[in-house]
């Protein structure tokens, strides 16, 4: 639970209308005229005179109650039928002065979920991909938002499925009474959890207001994750709701059908681990090594396969027999299930952030840095445009994906891969091609941002973003300390200098599964300027021709009218010569 | 020789002129939308009434070509060098200067030898181009995932559109023909009625006034 401090300075009616429209115009000149789609329309209360310290955007990350219980239509009462009720259990009478005590009595009767935990992701932070061998995971890469969770721990780690993980390099994964069982099991939504360290005077507001945690009622709450558990991180993902992803934002806490089909009340009601299905806590659905493909689909009756897969539940020839079932099973094989049954992403009202420019970022006032709410997003809430820690900001609400032909494999810019630096780096190339057979059309969204990188050896660089000290950059607004603090923590070479390039990283878009009411139309895509204009190399029907075929045939049939036209023309007059 | 009406087209002939006259302007139409030439109906209506409007033409020409093959009609289309030029010339030259087309319908020559030519081109090129191209197309299902589908999807598209213009090509000057000789109606009414002109020997009158008296009117 990524709970802030509950008391953020309110809009102050008083600050309406004042100088800050003026104000963003002189500090971001180029941005304000780039951000043609924002409303403009009210003055925003921002920063007006006061400094607005923190780093979040986010004022409540918990589910809004009641809390998501793993129940769906499918299974009305799954909940009801657990053979144990934790609350009776001695072992969890309490008092717990602490995560870790809970953990321990977690694990005397889960006696081997420790052992299964601290293999999985959400602990060890890292995932060796067997097809491109790359080293990936949170502990090693760079992404383009906040750049880098290594050596920034003491902040990224609050979603770090484990108690005090300061510093990955000296952590010790192999304690599994670090592990928190707590984030993911509790059923209370009144678990959090805080950075574990504090970082700088700037980020201080994180840690204000929170009320107690009573440790006994939230560990005798404990059952199947529900999706308070897992949105509390993954609808927050890259520092505020709907940052990172695009279809996976607070929406989906209460989504209306039209925007999750499967997860609104209206419709499934699914929690996340209906399709992230798993056992001995490792699930499926990652992004780091998809399956672009699932030629398996619903496999042998009363199996239930281990894959989150859309076609693991519909099967590979979902759509029902017919004239129009047929054509559409046709596409299946080339064409994504979410390519046409997700016609947008970022829907429901919050925003995903699409634009990223760090340049902008070290800006102060008074000497402090500030924030900018540049943006209404569909819900009325208000969205930052700049922030001094971490530069300026654009949105996109309701945007139609980018398509790719994609197998399934993502090959990474790591910290270590040497690039060109006249082109724009791509944070995770996607492999895949029309010719290719296990490559299909996939929706992304493609996250542009100018971020810094070492000039002199062409490389993503890690930044000390956070920490108490002189050199992290959330605090002191200094790239050059902050880089060179960052490359340094992990023995990486830095030639000393740091430029900007533009990244652009792209996320697989699964969520947000609209009613097949509204799913694409065919002419969405088979059109000559339709969405898939740009994709090259295969022939689409209403989209692409033969230049040469059209403009033969086209003379030919009007010429052939442009001839009888001149013979009956003739006829005509060589009647009328006659008659005469 | 003398000249009788007579009954040239049967019921099954007519049926199959005409249902084939819809369903080619029926994929015409939608084959032209979904190659983007025009947008007034849905892309999803436009393929699934061609691929309607294709397995209902199939169907058609099924029975076709059982019924030219049983009933010896497909003769009708052999090609024939034998008053070719004096067609060719009459609708270069005499028909404006008022003269009468030169070709007299015969009991088992109903076409003239140009008309005879271009229909046999017609089914024996045009008509297989499309069909192929267009099975091809509808069964692209069962081919959509090979090495070699983007580059022969491709062929296959064009072939099926390069046959669509000159079918397109071949029904503007049928149609303009009928304006040719007597009259517009006169031209249509066989195709209606079954009965035209027709240049009868003592030989064939006399087999149909015995036993076919039907399909001779006077």
């Amino acid at each position: 639970m990524l709970h802030t401090a509950k008391g953020w300075p309110r809009p102050d009616p008083r600050y309406w209308g004042s100088l800050f429209l003026p104000l963003i115009l002189v500090l971001a000149p180029g941005h304000a005229a780039e951000e043609a789609k924002t409303p403009v329309a009210r003055p925003l209360p921002s920063i007006e005179g006061k400094v607005e310290l923190g780093i979040s955007e986010y004022k409540e990350t918990s589910n809004p109650r009641p809390v998501d219980k793993s129940v769906t239509s499918l299974d009305q009462s799954r909940g009801s039928k657990s053979t144990t009720d934790h609350a009776k259990l001695k072992e969890l009478q309490g008092p717990f002065k602490s995560g870790p005590e809970v953990t321990k009595a977690c694990l005397k009767c889960h006696n081997k979920a420790g052992d299964q935990f601290i293999h999985n992701k959400h602990w060890t932070w890292s995932y060796r991909n067997p097809v491109t061998g790359q080293q990936l995971g949170k502990r090693y890469l760079v992404n383009n938002f906040c750049t880098n969770a290594a050596g920034n721990e003491g902040m990224c780690a609050q979603c770090h499925a484990g108690y005090g993980l300061k510093d990955s390099r000296t952590y010790d994964f192999s304690n599994q009474e670090n592990i928190d069982c707590l984030v993911c099991h509790e059923s209370t939504g009144t678990y959090y959890k805080l950075p574990p360290t504090r970082g700088n005077k700037a980020c201080a507001v994180l840690f204000e207001g929170k009320p107690a945690i009573d440790l006994t009622r939230v560990a005798q709450s404990v059952a199947l994750p529900g999706r308070n558990n897992c949105g509390a991180c993954h609808f927050y993902g890259g520092g505020g709701d709907n940052v990172k992803h695009g279809d996976l934002s607070s929406v989906l806490f209460h989504p209306p059908r039209d925007v999750d089909v499967h997860m609104s009340e209206q419709g499934e009601n699914f929690s996340c681990v209906i399709c992230h299905v798993g056992e001995g806590h490792q699930w499926a659905g990652s992004r780091y090594n998809m399956l672009a493909e699932d030629k398996q689909g619903t496999g042998k009756p009363g199996s239930p396969r281990r894959t989150a897969t859309c076609e693991s539940c519909h099967g590979n020839q979902p759509h029902p027999l017919g004239l129009k079932g047929i054509k559409l099973n046709d596409h299946t094989d080339r064409v994504a299930c979410e390519t046409c049954h997700i016609p947008s992403f970022a829907r429901g009202g919050v925003a995903t952030k699409v634009d990223w420019d760090w340049r902008t970022a070290g800006r102060l006032k008074n000497g402090e840095g500030y924030r900018e709410e540049g943006y209404i997003q569909g819900n009325g809430e208000p969205r930052h445009t700049y922030k001094s820690i971490k530069g300026s900001f654009k949105y996109g609400e309701n945007v139609k994906p980018l398509y790719r032909w994609f197998n399934g494999v993502a090959r990474y810019t790591l910290v270590s891969t040497h690039f060109d630096p006249t082109r724009p780096v791509e944070i995770n190339h996607l492999e895949g091609s029309p010719d290719d057979p296990d490559s299909r059309i996939w929706p992304f969204k493609r996250m542009h941002t100018v971020q810094p990188y070492d000039k002199g050896n062409n490389t993503l660089v890690y930044m000390h973003l956070w920490g108490d000290d002189k050199d992290a950059f959330w605090g002191n607004y200094d790239f050059a300390r902050a880089i060179r603090h960052g490359m340094k923590d992990f023995d990486l070479p830095y030639s000393g200098e740091y430029g900007f390039i533009d990244t652009y990283s792209y996320w697989p878009i699964n969520h947000m599964v609209a009613p097949k009411e509204k799913a694409l139309a065919c002419r969405e895509c088979h059109a000559r300027q339709g969405r898939l204009a740009r994709l090259s190399g295969f022939y689409m029907p209403g989209r692409d021709s033969n230049h040469w075929v059209d403009l033969i045939g086209l003379l030919l049939v009007l010429g052939t009218l442009g001839g009888v036209l001149f013979h009956a023309f003739i006829r005509i007059l060589f009647r009328a010569r006659r008659t005469h | 020789m003398a000249l009788h009406q007579v009954k040239i087209f049967n019921g099954f002939e007519r049926f199959w002129h005409w249902t084939q006259m819809a369903l080619i302007f029926i994929l015409l139409f939608s084959g032209a939308g979904i190659h983007g030439f025009h947008h007034w109906v849905s892309f999803e209506n436009l393929v699934y009434t061609h691929v309607l409007a294709a397995i209902g033409l199939m169907v058609l020409w099924v029975f076709a070509i059982f019924w030219h093959l049983t009933t010896g009609s497909w003769r009708h289309y052999l090609p024939t060098t034998n008053g070719l030029l004096r067609v060719a010339r009459y609708y270069a030259w005499d028909i404006f200067k008022g003269e009468d087309h030169p070709y007299r319908k015969h009991f088992w020559r109903k076409h003239n030898p140009l008309q005879a030519l271009s229909y046999l081109g017609l089914k024996l090129f045009v008509f297989p181009l499309l069909w192929l191209s267009g099975l091809a197309y509808l069964l692209y299902g069962l081919w959509s995932n090979g090495p070699f589908t983007n580059s022969a999807l491709e062929w296959v598209a064009w072939t099926h559109t390069a046959g669509a213009f000159v079918m397109a090509a071949f029904i503007i000057i049928h149609v303009y023909l009928l304006t040719t000789g007597h009259s517009f109606v006169e031209h249509v009414r066989p195709m209606i009625t079954g009965y035209d002109e027709v240049d009868l020997s003592p030989e064939e009158e006399a087999y149909l006034r015995k036993d076919e008296p039907g399909r001779i009117k006077d």
